[in-house]
């Protein structure tokens, strides 16, 4: 592709859950941006398989910058997503202690939290434990409440953002991948569409972005990737569980929880194991046999039901304890790496606290009017879905023809999920904007019907 | 109507038209059972049926050979004719009262109410996830299902695929793989030998020429975005990559029972479909189970054939002449996995075509079937053919009348050799 005359103020260089909120963040302001991503889609990568958890942070490093932007994120992505209409379960968490060593460390983490600035932890005892959770598997001691702990859809919000960042003028460039840098200013990127040139750089490549670093002449941190396998139960699971069922963390690193989906599934993860191929995101014989052998324990009849998807997941680790966000205002380059686990709920802070960066950097962000949050599809099983409203039906037959029997996705549903900016353009984009395919059969019943819609609307 | 839904009454309300359930709507229309609905949730009629082309269906029911789309329209055509309704675009979302479903189809939303219901919901291939095979999440990875239906759409599928299980369905995903000019790379069974039909493993061998590797699991997929190889593993501990870009896995087939479960039917533990007597009633008194959602799988015809003593028992329901189910379980011990009916009541009907379906998990030569109660041998017969797994197999009702109504739990398995 040609080269272009023309210079972004900002590049973002990454559309995952913290790409798209920067981008979202600076379409607010009267700038020039592009978020440039290899993938064809935006999420694709990290944001895509994690936990959905929208921590409060209590049981972050206190002190770290970490700690903060996910307390911050926790409420700025709540409020979001209440607007955006992106599903959110407050269910708390209980953390439980398996043993006298763990009961003994719940009031540490209780101390912890509150030096978080989190209140609101409290013991409790294991009556009361097992009348809240009466599926618990037998030998648990206490646990600890986390009653701002929830549950979100992972996949809504890099969409949201995106969809909110292209309408406020930022400019997608997806299929695009960054292959080199020329350090500026401007600073030119070469990528697999040709040359892009900025005078500022947001580097959020996640499992690259120490490549891009290095790049940027930088050296702070190398980034390896821990994979995370997840099971996914059944729906039918669903009732087994009430709250987030979070370990006690050990020296190992934080355990294997079990927690409902907004979907209406029951989470098995995630396993914590180092790996240096930055795309292997394959699942394991040893990986699913070990989780299946902490989920047994944790809620015995879980294993009875059946699994509806295994994935695993690459978290961007890195051999620092905390974000490696900082900014080089001389050089015009903003770099937000080793964001971990926590990513999705500190995303919308991460993107505040980029924009001051930015902004230290010499970057003049006067507001801008124009981006609006956008409303989303209503994925949650919690919220009234297009198949439940007669008036919907009535209005458009299309919301009445369930084409997706497991996940009850429509063929109205199918269709919007094709229009406008954030267009999904293959199944697995499909599957994150309506659900369809994600469901107990995987496609037995409907999957060539989903595959012959989304051809039609892109034949 | 407060949420815009439109409130109705049948007599009879038929979940599922596919074989089972469209067999039973003719039996009880012929009966003049009232106002007999079927609804489906599919564009059309037919069940499994309508994606399998090749013929077959319809030979001990309908007494011809047809293929499975015309199978398909012949059950509805037969199901319309009694006077039922045949209903498609139909989605049952949940139970709204003991015998009243709510249902969204493109003309509203709707609750209704019957005086019977019966679950007609069938059977489904597990799919990748719920085997656990550990690997890549690559493209080309099917089930038979979603492969058949692919094919008559005309989407592209691969070149090269291996098939998992070597069952019946199992030969017919490799007819559909021909059909569609994807080579068969490797049939793959972790059972010592295929279980169908000598000639269909004779005649795939002599037309296709692909190995059966028996003993073998796969334990990985490799390849992304689309697969390039499945990993295997044979008893003897060996490992092979098979070159191939699309797999497909068979068989090992769970019953559709989310609305059975929802319902709070009580649900048996070997088939994982609702539980049900002798005469297809569950443990909600008005509620009947039938076709493969009870009996994971039979053939469509063996389905259809189960209709008539189905429509019977809905109609003594009907007629309030339905006696109280007092049924004592009936189980199974390996490496039997389950039997159906898995409830009965000494005194009441005996089952479809006096027999109970059997499933072993294991190949046993010559079985020796025993059914005992509290340690009091019921039955015991030598004179077995041999069992196949992934393959019905039958017991007759006859010992039913000696089981003791308080005697607790009857079981169905092999006998140690004496």
């Amino acid at each position: 592709m040609s080269e272009r005359s023309e210079v972004f103020d900002v590049l973002v260089v990454g559309a995952g859950v913290v790409g798209t909120a920067i981008g979202r963040e600076l379409a607010h302001r009267d700038l020039r941006v592009g978020l440039v991503d290899a993938a064809e889609d935006v999420g694709t990568g990290t944001s895509k398989a994690n936990t959905a958890i929208l921590h409060t942070g209590f049981d972050a490093t206190p002190g770290t910058l970490e700690a903060r932007l996910v307390a911050r994120g926790h409420d700025l992505l709540g409020g979001y997503a209440a607007a955006a209409g992106i599903a959110v379960e407050r269910t708390g968490a209980l953390l439980v202690a398996w043993d006298d060593e763990q009961l003994a460390v719940l009031p540490t983490l209780q101390a912890k939290a509150e030096r978080n600035g989190y209140r609101a932890t409290r013991l409790v005892g294991v009556g009361e434990l097992y009348e809240r959770e009466p599926h618990l598997g037998p030998g648990a001691c206490g646990a600890l409440e986390v009653p701002g702990e929830s549950i979100v859809d992972p996949w809504s919000p890099p969409i949201a953002f995106a969809t909110e960042a292209v309408a406020g003028g930022v400019e997608l460039l997806l299929g695009t991948r960054v292959t080199g840098v020329r350090v500026g200013p401007p600073h030119r990127l070469v990528t697999t569409r040709g040359e892009l040139a900025a005078r500022h750089v947001v580097n959020v490549a996640g499992l690259f972005s120490d490549v891009l670093d290095r790049w940027f002449r930088r050296d702070g941190f190398t980034v390896t990737p821990r994979r995370g396998e997840l099971l996914v139960y059944d729906k039918l699971a669903r009732p087994l569980v009430r709250h987030v069922l979070l370990p006690v963390p050990t020296k190992l690193g934080k355990g294997v929880l079990v927690a409902p989906t907004v979907f209406g599934n029951v989470l098995l993860g995630p396993t914590a194991e180092d790996v240096v191929d930055r795309t292997d995101t394959g699942s394991t014989a040893a990986g699913l046999a070990f989780l299946r052998d902490r989920g047994a324990r944790i809620l015995p009849e879980l294993l009875d039901e059946e699994v509806t998807n295994v994935y695993a997941g690459l978290r961007a680790a890195t051999e620092h304890g905390d974000y490696q966000l900082r900014g080089y205002p001389e050089q015009g380059y903003v770099c937000v790496g080793g964001i971990r686990s926590t990513g999705l709920t500190a995303s919308m802070a991460i993107a505040e606290h980029v924009v001051r960066l930015l902004a230290e950097g010499g970057l003049r962000t006067p507001p801008r009017a124009g981006a609006v949050t956008p409303s989303m599809p209503p994925l949650g099983e919690e919220q009234r879905r297009p198949f439940q409203r007669a008036d919907l039906v009535a209005a458009d037959p299309a919301y009445g023809q369930v084409v997706c029997h497991c996940e009850r996705v429509t063929l109205g549903e199918i269709r919007d999920a094709q229009q406008g900016p954030l267009a999904a353009g293959d199944l697995d984009g499909l599957r994150r904007r309506t659900r369809a395919l994600n469901g107990r059969c995987q496609g037995f019943y409907c999957g060539a019907a989903v595959t012959s819609l989304l051809g039609a609307n892109h034949g | 109507m407060d949420d815009g839904r439109r409130l109705r009454e049948v007599d009879v309300l038929v979940v599922g038209a596919g074989p089972g359930g469209l067999a039973a709507a003719a039996a009880l229309g012929a009966r003049g059972a009232g106002r007999v609905e079927v609804v489906d949730r599919e564009q059309e009629t037919g069940g499994i049926p309508r994606h399998s082309v090749h013929a077959g269906y319809g030979l001990r029911d309908l007494h011809r050979a047809m293929s499975g789309p015309a199978y398909a329209r012949r059950r509805t055509e037969l199901a319309v004719d009694a006077g039922a309704t045949v209903r498609t675009d139909v989605s049952v979302t949940g139970w709204a009262g003991p015998l009243t479903l709510d249902m969204t189809s493109p003309a509203g939303l709707e609750r209704v109410t019957a005086r019977a219901v019966v679950l007609a919901t069938g059977a489904r291939e597990r799919p990748r996830p719920a085997r656990l095979i550990p690997g890549t999440r690559p493209d080309g990875v099917w089930t038979t299902g979603r492969l058949q239906q692919a094919v008559l759409a005309g989407q592209p599928v691969g070149r090269r695929a291996v098939v998992v299980g070597a069952e019946h369905v199992s030969f017919s995903a490799v007819v559909t793989l021909a059909h569609a000019g994807v080579r068969v790379v490797a049939m793959v069974t972790d059972l010592p030998r295929h279980q169908s039909y000598g000639a269909f493993r004779a005649g795939a061998l002599l037309r296709w020429g692909f190995p059966l590797l028996t003993d073998t699991a796969v334990t990985r997929l490799l390849g992304r975005p689309r697969l390039t190889g499945v990993e295997v593993r044979s008893s003897t501990g060996r490992t092979a990559v098979l070159d191939a870009d699309t797999v497909v896995l068979t068989g090992d087939w769970i019953p559709d029972h989310e609305l059975a479960r929802r319902g709070g039917l009580l649900m048996d533990a070997g088939t994982r479909g609702p539980a049900v007597d002798t005469a297809f009633r569950t443990s909600v008194p008005g509620v009947f189970a039938a076709g493969n959602l009870v009996h994971p799988v039979e053939t469509a015809d063996a389905v259809a054939l189960e209709a008539e003593p189905l429509a019977d028992a809905v109609v003594r329901h009907l007629a309030g002449l339905a006696e109280a189910a007092a049924p004592v379980p009936v189980r199974v011990e390996a490496p039997l996995a389950w039997i159906a009916p898995n409830l009965l009541d000494p005194a009441g009907p005996a089952p479809p075509r006096d027999r109970f379906v059997l499933w072993s998990r294991a190949f046993a030569d010559r079985p020796v079937v025993e059914v005992v109660q509290a340690g009091r041998p019921l039955y015991r017969d030598r004179s077995w053919r041999p069992l196949v797994p992934n393959r019905p197999a039958y017991l007759t009702s006859a010992w039913m009348r000696r089981v003791d109504p308080g005697g607790g739990p009857v079981t169905a398995r092999l006998a140690r050799e004496t």
